[in-house]
């Protein structure tokens, strides 16, 4: 420890100790002592502080340890400005952040006070090497080319070129298979599969039942409102009759397959592109749509998924007519053709077609004509 | 102090016994007094990779308990609003992190906390960096990997908020495919390969959970280690100061001094992350829902750092153009925003040393710091480009802004739309001058001192201000700056009338040579500070016999006959006053 603290005492920079250690001290920087360089008192003192501080940080150790055992997992606290908390996670926290917080500050404090303040100086060197290394470099470089005959065996060269360029390809071509068509995809493209939804002509609609979650309480606020009607618990599951929806209102609703087929697949694909919204305005507020009469007495059915990237859309302004989508602010006017008014949506909102069946249920007339979702490749 | 206790005998032995072995004790005896400069932004650095160990650290203790799969469970824990509810197993176990393991949701917050302070501190750390030159040669290499560090860390944060499979970050992952389904010729089929098949499959969250855990960490672990093994040798910048030089640093030994303040600041910054993870909520998945692909929630926002892509989309004209005939279609809606900009933006930032080498053709090893000032058109530039950023960023919280400040969600994209174009160079200009004003100012403080703000009469009626003579620091790092000279225009042919080949190469890099030199106030000569700094130590030798006048009536009378302002009269009096309290 003597060597290292030699270069306070060393104001020219010359003393042979630092020059061993291969640093000086900086000579025409003016050092003012601190009260712990000239006051014993006041280096106990940061001494006590210091220890202090690694005290109470093994204390908060223990009280996180008991904070784990004692606090059930379940309790909640009020705290001011935080409101209701997780005990437990509040505790948890706080005891082992301020444990190690505290050794943190009692290290700092440690250097600040009680370890030498005088800066040092080390020289630098440029990066490049010495010309010698260089040279014998090269000079091994050009044994290793000669002794290899790489320059001379031109046949060898251009097969181990090619070699190389080729082994990758069995683990690209392996990838392929990171997508393996199931019974329901098998023979059909990625283009086929976009293009085309589980709705079919008759295909009763029903009102969409799945859990909506507490999110549901942010949708509104602002001026686009237009709270999604959340199907009653009457409605949910059930086909749908037009009387069931009022001018004004709207529904998020699936084809009455839409159960059976997740259950059979296995997954959730077929929701992504099925889920429509229905909404019913006076018919004479209809200005158009993709098709003539595929409208039920003002009811209109859209597809609920953007054409943008593929969000499902939630906010539909009842005085407008307007659909907005909640990730990028697309703006569809369900009046008009579910034509794009704003945003960075390229595409109308596909319109499906509907129809009341004969014992008075909305039904599909047929699939969507255009794909849902976001465009691709093959789109067109 | 020679005393060795029992324990560091045994250290002594373990040291030897290695040494033997790796010959240890040669890096030892170069290293341990290792001289490291001291400048409180060089801490943001430290921060990144302290928030990134912390990272690491609660990251292996999720995967304890988080499931990565997408097979379908009915919720049975302990947070009741959701029992009984049919969700993926990564949610489920995500929930049972947060509810059911006693400090799992700490460790949750703690890990989501830490990754955005580990984007945001390599964010500003990247802007030190910048603005201070400190990317010049030899350490191109590292701000390349910096680059790279940046682009994983944006990877590594979109990757962990896409696992919970809440509904938030599916919302974010059907976002994902759409971009990937936007590319041309190749972008239909790389969707349905990354997710087996159609949106959301079954197989994606356990793909990108790989990746997350293994492959993107791994790889900023390397980049991590190469960055600081350079930073080790090729020996931390320092800004200017008496006794720095180019060919030095100054600061303080690895043992104990530095040794001691960055380890103890890791744990500073390990305990704020453990603090702000029990204190702060982030990432509510519960409140959130599992994942339904044709649910979503209004004022859905993803993490800050990917906000400006988000902006970007938002921000984007819907322009969409189909091949006639083949049917194939562009979405440049989506593909400029969400992947021409971010390219622009990394690869530009990636290339910029290189490009400023080549323009301003400096060879030289560079150690010593430039403060921003004097590189107007490259600190310019930087804050060209974060305005840039800035307004993408806006445009990410478009939504929230419009509801906070009950503004038309229409005219801000339009707002933006046209600030996007227009303020970037405004900013530039702003910036610019302001630096050249700076340096002015630096100019005037070299040549006169610095202005003390008294003035004096002199006994045969001249009025002066009084001029400081500048403090050693003060010389030693106004003094340091370079005054670079643009480089001249090349001539079209030699004198035999040989055509230059390589004209327009050099025309080019001259023009963008006076575009980065052409301003710039000089710094004056040697004989001229010297000059201007004795001038100031002129004045302030007039002014010292008014401090022996300690009779305050002379004074005032003094003082009452050279100042004919009222206003003036009151400050002065007032300040003299001051002086001769203290």
């Amino acid at each position: 420890m003597s060597d290292l603290t030699t270069p306070q005492g060393n104001p020219d920079g010359h003393g042979s100790a630092p020059a061993k250690l291969g640093y000086s001290p900086v000579a025409d920087i003016p050092h003012k002592p601190r009260a712990t360089d000239t006051d014993p008192k006041a280096a106990r003192r940061a001494e006590r502080q210091v220890a202090s501080m690694f005290l109470l940080s093994m204390l908060f150790v223990v009280l996180f340890v008991v904070a784990y055992v004692a606090i059930d997992k379940t309790s909640v606290v009020y705290i001011p400005v935080m409101g209701e908390v997780g005990a437990s996670n509040v505790a948890l926290g706080f005891t082992m952040g301020m444990a190690i917080l505290l050794i943190g500050t009692a290290a700092i404090q440690w250097a600040k006070k009680l370890m030498p303040d005088v800066e040092v100086v080390q020289q630098r060197h440029d990066m490049v090497s010495p010309k010698r290394a260089t040279l014998e470099a090269e000079a091994n470089y050009e044994r290793g080319k000669e002794e290899s005959g790489f320059v001379r065996f031109r046949l060898i060269r251009r097969t181990l070129i090619g070699a190389m360029v080729l082994f990758p390809i069995p683990l690209v071509v392996m990838l392929r298979d990171l997508w393996t068509p199931t019974e329901y995809t098998e023979g059909k493209s990625p283009a086929d599969l976009l293009s085309t939804t589980l709705w079919t002509g008759g295909m009763r609609i029903v009102a969409d039942g799945t859990y909506q979650g507490e999110h549901s309480e942010t949708d509104s606020g602002g001026e686009i409102t237009g709270e999604p009607v959340s199907p009653d618990d009457s409605l949910a599951h059930r086909p749908i009759r037009p009387e069931d929806l009022p001018v004004g209102g709207l529904i998020a609703a699936i084809p009455l397959d839409l159960p059976e087929v997740e259950h059979a697949e296995g997954n959730l694909n077929a929701r992504g592109k099925a889920a429509i919204i229905l909404v019913r305005m006076e018919p004479d507020e209809i200005r158009s749509q993709q098709g003539t009469g595929w409208d039920v007495e003002g009811i209109l059915a859209y597809s609920k998924i953007c054409t943008h990237v593929g969000c499902p859309i939630a906010l539909y302004e009842q005085r407008t007519h307007h659909l907005l989508c909640p990730c990028h602010q697309s703006t569809f006017d369900l009046a008009d053709s579910g034509n794009v008014v704003f945003g960075p949506a390229a595409r109308r909102m596909p319109q499906l077609p509907i129809g009341v069946d004969e014992e008075g249920y909305l039904v599909a007339l047929s699939d969507f004509e255009e794909p849902v979702g976001p465009s691709f490749w093959e789109r067109g | 102090m020679t005393t060795t206790s029992p324990v560091e005998k045994v250290g002594g032995a373990t040291a030897t016994y290695v040494d033997q072995r790796v010959g240890s004790n040669k890096f030892l005896s170069r290293n341990l007094g290792k001289v490291f400069p001291d400048h409180w932004s060089f801490m943001l650095g430290e921060i990144a990779l302290y928030s990134f160990i912390v990272v690491l650290l609660t990251g292996v203790f999720l995967t304890l308990w988080f499931k990565p799969s997408m097979a379908e469970v009915v919720y049975d824990g302990s947070y009741v609003p959701l029992k009984g509810v049919l969700m993926s197993e990564a949610y489920d176990s995500a929930l049972n992190i947060s509810f059911d393991v006693r400090g799992g949701l700490l460790l949750r917050q703690m890990h989501h906390w830490s990754a955005l302070i580990f984007i945001a501190a390599m964010a500003v750390h990247m802007f030190r960096v910048f603005f201070t030159g400190a990317f010049r040669k030899p350490r191109e290499f590292n701000w390349l990997i910096g680059v790279g560090l940046t682009t994983f860390g944006l990877l590594a944060g979109f990757s962990g908020y896409s696992l919970p499979d809440d509904l938030l970050s599916g919302t974010g992952l059907q976002i994902a495919r759409g971009i990937v389904q936007a590319v041309p010729v190749v972008g239909t089929w790389a969707a349905f390969l990354l997710f087996d098949g159609e949106f959301p499959g079954t197989e994606f969250i356990s793909r990108l959970y790989g990746v997350h855990i293994l492959l993107i960490p791994g790889l900023i672990l390397a980049l991590v280690t190469i960055h600081l093994m350079l930073v080790w040798t090729q020996k931390h910048t320092q800004f200017p100061g008496p006794g720095r030089t180019n060919d030095n640093v100054v600061g303080y030994p690895l043992l104990p001094v530095y040794m001691a303040k960055a380890g103890g600041f890791f744990f500073i910054v390990f305990g704020i992350i453990a603090l702000v993870g029990g204190l702060v909520t982030v990432n509510p998945i519960w409140i959130f829902g599992p994942y339904m692909p044709d649910q979503v929630s209004a004022g859905s926002q993803p993490d800050w750092y990917i906000g400006f892509l988000d902006g970007a989309l938002r921000t984007m004209p819907n322009w969409e153009s189909v091949i006639p005939g083949v049917g194939w279609t562009i979405s440049w809606n989506i593909l400029i925003p969400a992947l021409v900009i971010p390219g622009i933006i990394f690869t530009l930032l990636g290339l910029y040393p290189f490009i400023e080498a080549w323009v301003t053709g400096d060879k030289r090893e560079h150690n010593l710091l430039d403060r921003p000032r004097n590189a107007p058109t490259r600190t310019a530039l930087g804050m060209m480009a974060i305005s840039f950023y800035v307004l993408l960023w806006v445009g990410g919280a478009n939504d929230i802004i419009a509801v906070a400040f009950d503004l038309s969600i229409n005219s801000i994209i339009w707002f933006l739309r046209i600030t996007l174009i227009v303020v970037p160079p405004l900013v530039f200009v702003v910036t610019r001058r302001t630096c050249l004003g700076l340096q002015r100012r630096d100019r005037e403080k070299l040549l006169h001192g610095y202005e003390s703000g008294r003035i004096l009469r002199l006994p045969h009626g001249e009025f002066i201000e009084v001029h400081q003579p500048l403090s050693e620091k003060d010389i030693a790092v106004i003094t340091a700056k370079h005054d670079y000279a643009p480089l001249p225009a090349p001539d079209k042919a030699d004198v035999d009338g040989v055509r230059n080949k390589r004209y327009r190469a050099q025309m080019l890099r001259h023009q963008l040579s006076e575009f980065f030199y052409g301003v710039n106030v000089p710094k004056p000569s040697a004989a001229e500070i010297e000059a201007g700094q004795h001038h100031a130590a002129h004045d302030a030798a007039i002014e010292a016999p008014l401090h022996e006048y300690e009779d305050a009536d002379q004074i005032h009378t003094f003082h009452g006959g050279v100042l004919h302002h009222p206003g003036m009269a009151e400050t002065n009096a007032e300040q003299l006053q001051q002086e001769q309290r203290s």
